[in-house]
């Protein structure tokens, strides 16, 4: 516990630096736009509808779905200014973040600001046209410090909303104080996910209270609280971001990881690997399965690893199954000539899909094949990760096997496993490679039609990197090196509920049990 | 001097004022004087630009009022207005600094402006820091009538300036303008529906009835028996209530 609290307090300086960023820019830009644009809304009516709604309704988008949508987005924006202007830029991480919590924050200070400023009395605003001010002169001097309460609030309320909405940039790539809450998920430390809660909480608490005492000072007329609260705001955001100034730069290298246990783990691996060798390395976690061949391509992360059958299906978009071997072979070629990637070689564990089943229900039932499974599948629930049942796998299965389930279930993978251990689901969609499987004695059902296809775990490099000597060296070593028990074994020690590791001390452990074994010939 | 021709104004309720003919002789004090609705509010304010007419032209010792934008021929003209509209973020000196802030003056030329006009409306120096909210609703129309002043403008437009005082104060103040109308040499324009108000203190007496200027003259014109039906009746009450104060005065007296 206290292990964990401490390894959690850690990453604290990185997290919020990162966070406090994210935030600080996104509320920056968001009154930079908001604000004039609601001086023009609370001018003409015209302006005031479209603005409003438009504010409005961006916030009907669930806002992870918002930072989602703006990865493929600025993608093909950067495609296009790369074919225009030979240069594009990083679709990934910060940008996205920003430009999402930017239009997220924007509806609070828009609508306040338009209220605080048609809210003037209109025998005040009269009484300065009468005075001789122009209407730039009457906004400054009359309504904005008049409207300058309402305004503030509204800017508290961006402000609570940009910080919560920031940990959810961790999946498109930025790092935020959401790394503890999404990684924290997915290898069962609720410790971390209890302190990035707290951490985003208590910044949030912290930032609330300081803009409200400035919005009771400009409600008050009392300056000093507007500048304690506005001093306070400064010093603790620099002292926040102060460990972004003295990391020097960004790291030589990025690794991708998904999000889970074993990405994080051989993430790591790579990454020790290459500090080894004297560079610095940056981890990207937690990036979404769909998003992260993109950001490779694109050059955005170096390397990471991928599955063969989930490259073979999605990203080529294939149906059949010609065996493994084949299929790495299509692919080291297919991937180089279509995006200059290249498929490194396989770690040698397979991570496969497969339908797997409590072994007093197997047993009960009589279930050991998905053939046999087919008779009894209507009366049975069949849990599954969040992405399974859009996976042309399981379209392969089902209509291999004519698989009919009384009821599907979409989980998290942790807590997928928990609903298969309770009874609350007969089958659930398990990883081949996962320390569970063995931990919990499950049934894996056999693929006698193979249906599914081979999932070899592959390194893939970034075009830009194909020919880098030092990521090359640090990383074909790894090749051939790691069987599918050692992988269950170091999946199995981040997962486990008792003497969890985290993922960096789990790969170097994995590490050590590799460098007893022979060199990797082949 | 102000020349208003031609000039007429249609308010989407189908209201309507206008056309308008007025002189205003420089150094003049004329009350526009009227009940509520005839007009008199919109005509006081057409000629600083406040609303804007549809047909007609003011033109200000010559010059045709648009000829220069409106905020620069506002700033020549001091404005009082009926709701007062003092600004509440601001102290009651700083409102009256705005006029002559806005006319590019030095600040210590500002601060001893502020302290003369807050002894020209006899407020003890110490109001000058309180906020508007902090005053009664006669020192807020005294203060209005200083910010008006302050920038030292030739004209003064004034909407019901003593509107909200009560009798003894409303005289005096009225008095003390006047008196200040005639040292400064002021070009005076002030709307009221308080005939005695206007007979006392203006020296030309403008009648508005339904957006159109039904008689003008000199307060003994408008009192005379050759006046128009209309005035007379106007004038009617007032006279009346003066025969009959006499008579409660000689009563008294007889006593």
């Amino acid at each position: 516990m206290s292990d964990r609290f401490a390894a959690a307090a850690r990453l604290l300086p990185d997290y919020l630096s990162q966070h406090v960023l994210l935030s600080l820019c996104a509320l920056i830009l968001g009154l930079l736009i908001s604000l004039p644009l609601a001086v023009a809304a609370s001018r003409s009516p015209k302006i005031r509808w479209p603005a409003l709604f438009g504010a409005s309704l961006v916030q009907t988008i669930p806002s992870l779905a918002l930072l989602a949508l703006f990865y493929p987005l600025l993608l093909a924006i950067s495609a296009l200014a790369k074919s225009w202007f030979g240069h594009g830029f990083a679709a990934l991480g910060f940008l996205p973040s920003l430009l999402a919590l930017t239009l997220y924050s924007m509806l609070p200070i828009l609508r306040n600001t338009v209220a605080g400023i048609t809210g003037v009395d209109a025998a005040v605003v009269e009484a300065a046209d009468g005075m001789g001010m122009t209407r730039a002169q009457r906004l400054v001097r009359v309504e904005l410090p008049l409207a300058a309460p309402v305004i503030m609030a509204g800017v508290r309320t961006a402000a609570v909303w940009t910080i919560g909405a920031a940990t959810l940039a961790t999946p498109v790539g930025q790092t935020s104080l959401g790394n503890y809450i999404f990684s924290g998920l997915q290898t069962e430390n609720w410790v971390a996910v209890l302190f990035g809660c707290v951490a985003s909480a208590v910044l949030a608490l912290a930032v609330d209270q300081l803009l409200g005492l400035m919005e009771s000072g400009l409600a008050r007329r009392r300056p000093w609280r507007v500048w304690v609260g506005a001093i306070a705001l400064a010093l603790g955001a620099a002292a926040a971001l102060s460990p972004l100034a003295a990391g020097s730069g960004r790291a030589a290298y990025r690794i991708g990881a998904k999000n889970f246990s074993e990405q994080y783990i051989l993430a790591q691996l790579m990454a020790r690997r290459l500090e080894a060798g004297g560079s610095s390395v940056a981890v990207r976690d937690d990036l979404g399965s769909a998003t992260i061949y993109r950001a490779l391509a694109a050059g955005e992360i170096d390397a990471y690893v991928d599955y063969s059958g989930t490259l073979w299906a999605n990203v080529l978009h294939r149906t059949d199954n010609p065996g493994r071997g084949a299929v790495l072979a299509g692919l080291k070629t297919a991937l180089a000539r279509r995006d200059g990637v290249v498929l490194l070689g396989p770690l040698g564990f397979e991570n496969a899909y497969a339908l797997a089943m409590r072994p007093d229900r197997s047993a009960a039932l009589g279930v050991t094949s998905l053939d046999s499974l087919a008779p009894k599948a209507p009366d049975l629930t069949l849990g599954s990760d969040l992405e399974f049942l859009s996976r042309p796998e399981w379209k392969a299965v089902q209509s291999a096997y004519g698989l009919k389930f009384r009821k599907l279930v979409s989980y998290q993978p942790t807590f997928m496993y928990r609903a298969l251990a309770d009874g609350e689901v007969d089958v659930i969609s398990a990883f081949s490679s996962d320390g569970r499987i063995a931990a919990e004695h499950l049934v894996v059902l056999t693929d006698p039609r193979h249906a599914l296809p081979p999932y070899d775990a592959v390194i893939l490099i970034s075009p830009r990197r194909a020919h880098d000597a030092r990521l090359l060296a640090a990383l074909t070593p790894l090749i051939g090196a790691i069987d599918v028990a050692t992988m269950r074994a170091a999946n199995l020690s981040v997962d486990r509920d008792r003497d969890k590791l985290s993922p960096a001390a789990a790969a170097a452990a994995l590490a050590r049990t590799l460098k007893t074994r022979p060199p990797a010939r082949r | 001097m102000i020349a208003v021709r031609g000039l007429t104004r249609t308010f989407d309720g189908g209201v309507s004022i206008g056309p308008l003919d007025l002189t205003i002789e420089a150094g003049a004090f004329t009350a526009i004087l009227g009940g509520s609705g005839s007009g008199k509010t919109t005509t006081l304010k057409m000629i600083n630009g406040l609303v804007t007419p549809d047909a007609g032209q003011v033109a200000i010792d010559g010059r045709p009022a648009g000829a220069e934008a409106a905020h620069l021929l506002r700033r020549r003209i001091g404005y009082v207005f009926q709701e007062v509209g003092l600004f509440p973020h601001l102290s009651v000196a700083e409102n009256i600094a705005v006029g002559p802030r806005l006319a590019g003056w030095e600040k210590p030329r500002i601060a001893e402006r502020v302290r003369e006009l807050l002894a020209l409306i006899a407020l003890p120096p110490d109001v000058g820091a309180r906020l508007p909210a902090a005053l009664s609703g006669g020192q807020r129309q005294r203060v209005g009538l200083a910010r008006a002043l302050a920038a030292r403008p030739a004209i003064m437009l004034m909407d019901e300036p003593f509107g909200a005082l009560d009798p003894l104060v409303r005289q005096a103040l009225g008095e003390d303008y006047l008196a200040l109308h005639r040292a400064l040499g002021l070009t005076t324009v002030m709307v009221t529906h308080d005939v005695t108000e206007a007979l006392l203190l203006a020296d030309k007496v403008v009648v508005m009835s339904q957006g159109r200027i039904i008689a003008e003259g000199t307060p003994g014109e408008m009192l005379s028996d050759r006046a128009d039906p209309a005035v007379r009746e106007l004038m009617a009450a007032p006279r009346d209530q003066a025969r009959r104060l006499e008579a409660l005065a000689a009563e008294g007296r007889g006593r």
